[in-house]
């Protein structure tokens, strides 16, 4: 009988119970696009602000403490002290290693650049890797360097391969002081030693990058007599936002607790990733580029208060506009209420009635709004991402709590209403 | 023995008196009719009885129970174990067979059960029409679902609110025959109306004026089948003037 009762209020109303239903579905399916989007949205807008630089620079113990003391450059080239480059393929072996996903090293080395007119002047050349292929030892093999790290590089001619063994790229300031061209020779000496390499690109980056010259690593340590050793390194690193824990993990992880520890160590933050590069690389410090690291946070955390609150805001629309459909057929079917509690159903069995109705309703809406919240998620993955957005499984259960909540906040007003209704004022009007 | 029994009941809305200091019993099995002008608290009366108000002042005690001090919870429960509900409206689920109205009473009572369902409409004449919707019956076929629908639960008291005033005479007929059939069988009937004619078949007739009892008609006392001797001596047309004109010399006015 209840069923029948449900069944009969279903049809009978069916053009309310389906603006109900796709009140509820448009609101689960903001809901279900825009958790999908934002449990996705870290490593979207992560791999989206990786592709602006790195957030974490890697350097030699003794000259982080240099640097520290006498403000020394770390790529001045100054300092004397080196990582090697054999122990870099470790930082595919850390615990985040899927976390990491470009790096370069860099050896860097003062020369001097005979000018056309003769003269020489000082500039500072680095090696580095360009599009460096690594067979790590377990057992993947990975392509990585600067191709991928400094992509918004401006370059005429061409990028470098790691193979050249006499072929440079001149920073833009450099290349137009010294009146240089694609395709030109410039003749660099270092500690009496010359090398003539053919300017094979010319790149604009905004940076003082635009006073260097670039040489495939090896070439650099070739020139500089420091085969294998490299001077610091740059990692691209996807991170999760800091917090109070991680803040302090950066100052001291010995201040925190084991199991304070365990999930500093254990989350992706930008410190904990330092300190498990510092793990694997002999006599390295690993530091976060906090401008960096700050900004990706800073924007993570906009960008995914933005769409909680689209989410919130659209749930208590749809709370809003189930009230107002459902309060009206409250009002509409008000004697048939009246009558039910007259034939002598107490409060509950008719509220239980109303609800259930309503609840069938909530899934039929909430299912074909999350199924619609896929598709509009994708959208937006393939509009402002440019690639699919992941389907969390666990959206399921949460939109379904959501929708759940919404339809029976929904229609509590409704439920009210109909609970101080009397047969006796609705069936004789008095 | 007396199944209903009223003392000194008021109702007041507001400023406005529905009912003064109204006296009254029904005995079990009694047939009465309660009637009046507009306005003069036949249908508070119906509610008050009926467990959907209570009175302001007063008690009604019904099956030895006093419902005036009932919360609403307990009034509910009164109104499903012990009175059917009889409506002018009908008030018919349209969505439900005449059956299944039949059978909704069932349900917040006890069991839904179909086939004491369709015996409660054979009953009334309506087994062919079981399984038709409400707006596929006659006025009159609605009155006698509605009627099936009151007497499913076997209550003690069965209140009618003019129970025919939506009715051709033909159907008037008929639901008056219903509850004379009722009557014999000993079910206790109150009936609000504003038609003599159906007030002259109940044993005694409460006329209401303003909110008081302006007098009490005993129709043909002594005759238990609750037909009228005037009707009996042949006065089928069933329709009278008004209701002072049914204060017939077979009856005694109190």
């Amino acid at each position: 009988m209840f069923f029948r009762l449900v069944k009969g209020a279903l049809f009978r109303q069916k053009g309310k119970m389906l603006m109900v239903a796709f009140t509820i579905a448009l609101g689960a399916s903001l809901a279900t696009a825009m958790l999908n989007v934002m449990l996705d949205v870290g490593d979207k807008v992560n791999r989206e602000l990786k592709t602006y630089g790195a957030n974490i620079n890697v350097i030699p113990k003794e000259a982080s403490l240099l640097g520290e003391l006498y403000d020394v450059d770390d790529d001045s080239g100054l300092t004397e002290h080196y990582l090697n480059e054999s122990e870099l393929g470790s930082l595919k072996t850390i615990f985040w290693a899927f976390n990491i996903v470009d790096f370069t090293p860099y050896l860097n080395a003062r020369i001097n650049v005979n000018s056309r007119s003769g003269g020489e002047t000082g500039v500072n050349l680095v090696g580095a890797w360009f599009d460096k292929h690594m067979d790590l030892p377990t057992g993947e093999s990975l392509d990585t360097g600067m191709r991928n790290m400094k992509n918004w590089w401006d370059v005429e001619g061409s990028w470098i391969s790691d193979d050249d063994a006499d072929s440079a790229m001149v920073g833009g300031i450099l290349a137009e002081r010294m009146g240089l061209g694609v395709g030109d020779t410039i003749s660099v000496s270092i500690a009496g030693r010359l090398q003539d390499l053919n300017v094979r690109g010319i790149f604009n980056s905004g940076s003082d990058e635009d006073e260097r010259v670039y040489v495939p690593l090896a070439l650099a340590q070739s020139l500089i007599g420091k085969q294998g050793s490299v001077s610091s390194i740059e990692v691209s690193a996807l991170t999760t936002p800091d917090n109070e824990l991680s803040r302090r993990a950066a100052q001291n992880p010995n201040s925190l607790s084991v199991k304070e520890w365990e999930t500093w160590y254990c989350t992706a933050y930008v410190s904990a990733i330092c300190y498990q590069i510092d793990e694997v690389l002999t006599g390295s410090v690993a530091k976060p580029i906090r401008q960096v690291a700050e900004s990706e946070g800073a924007i993570l955390e906009k960008t995914q208060l933005l769409m909680l609150l689209i989410t919130v805001l659209s749930l208590i629309g749809s709370a809003l506009g189930i009230s107002n459909l459902v309060t009206a057929g409250v009002m509409e079917r008000s004697r048939e209420i009246g009558l039910l509690k007259a034939l002598g159903a107490d409060n509950a069995p008719v509220s239980f009635l109303v609800l259930a109705e309503i609840l069938i309703t909530g899934v039929i809406g909430g299912v074909a709004g999350y199924f619609a919240g896929l598709g509009f998620a994708q959208i937006i993955g393939h509009s402002v991402f440019g690639s699919a957005i992941a389907i969390k499984p666990m959206v399921i259960p949460i939109v379904a709590i959501l929708v759940f909540i919404v339809t029976v906040a929904g229609s509590l007003p409704s439920i009210r209403l109909m609970l101080s209704l009397r047969p006796a004022e609705v069936l004789h009007g008095r | 023995m007396d199944l209903l029994e009223i003392k000194g009941i008021s109702k007041i809305y507001g400023s406005v008196k529905a009912l003064q200091n109204i006296d009254l019993t029904v005995k079990q099995g009694e047939w009465l009719a309660i009637m009046g002008p507009s306005g003069s608290g036949k249908t508070t009366m119906m509610n008050i009885i009926g467990c959907m108000d209570k009175p302001t002042e007063g008690s009604v005690i019904l099956d030895g129970t006093d419902i005036s001090k009932e919360n609403a919870k307990n009034l509910t429960a009164v109104r499903r174990e012990k009175i059917g509900l009889i409506f002018q409206q009908f008030h018919l689920i349209n969505y439900l067979t005449a059956v299944e109205n039949v059978m909704v009473a069932q349900y917040y009572h006890s069991m839904p059960d179909e086939a004491e369902a369709l015996r409660a409409l054979e009953r009334v004449g309506l087994l062919a029409r079981a399984k038709h919707l409400p707006s596929q019956l006659s006025g009159g076929e609605q009155q006698r679902v509605c009627i099936a629908r009151a007497l499913i639960n076997y209550p003690m008291l069965v209140l009618a609110d003019e129970p025919t005033g939506n009715l051709d005479e033909a159907n008037e007929n008929i639901v008056l025959d219903i509850f004379k059939q009722l009557h014999k069988d000993g079910v206790t009937i109150v009936v609000v109306t504003h038609d003599p004619e159906v007030a002259d078949e109940a044993e005694r007739t409460v006329v209401l004026e303003h909110g008081r009892i302006a007098r009490i008609v005993y129709n043909d006392a002594g005759d238990d089948t609750g037909k009228r001797a005037d009707k009996d001596a042949g006065d089928d047309t069933g329709k009278r003037a008004d209701a002072d004109a049914a204060l017939s010399d077979d009856r005694s006015i109190v």
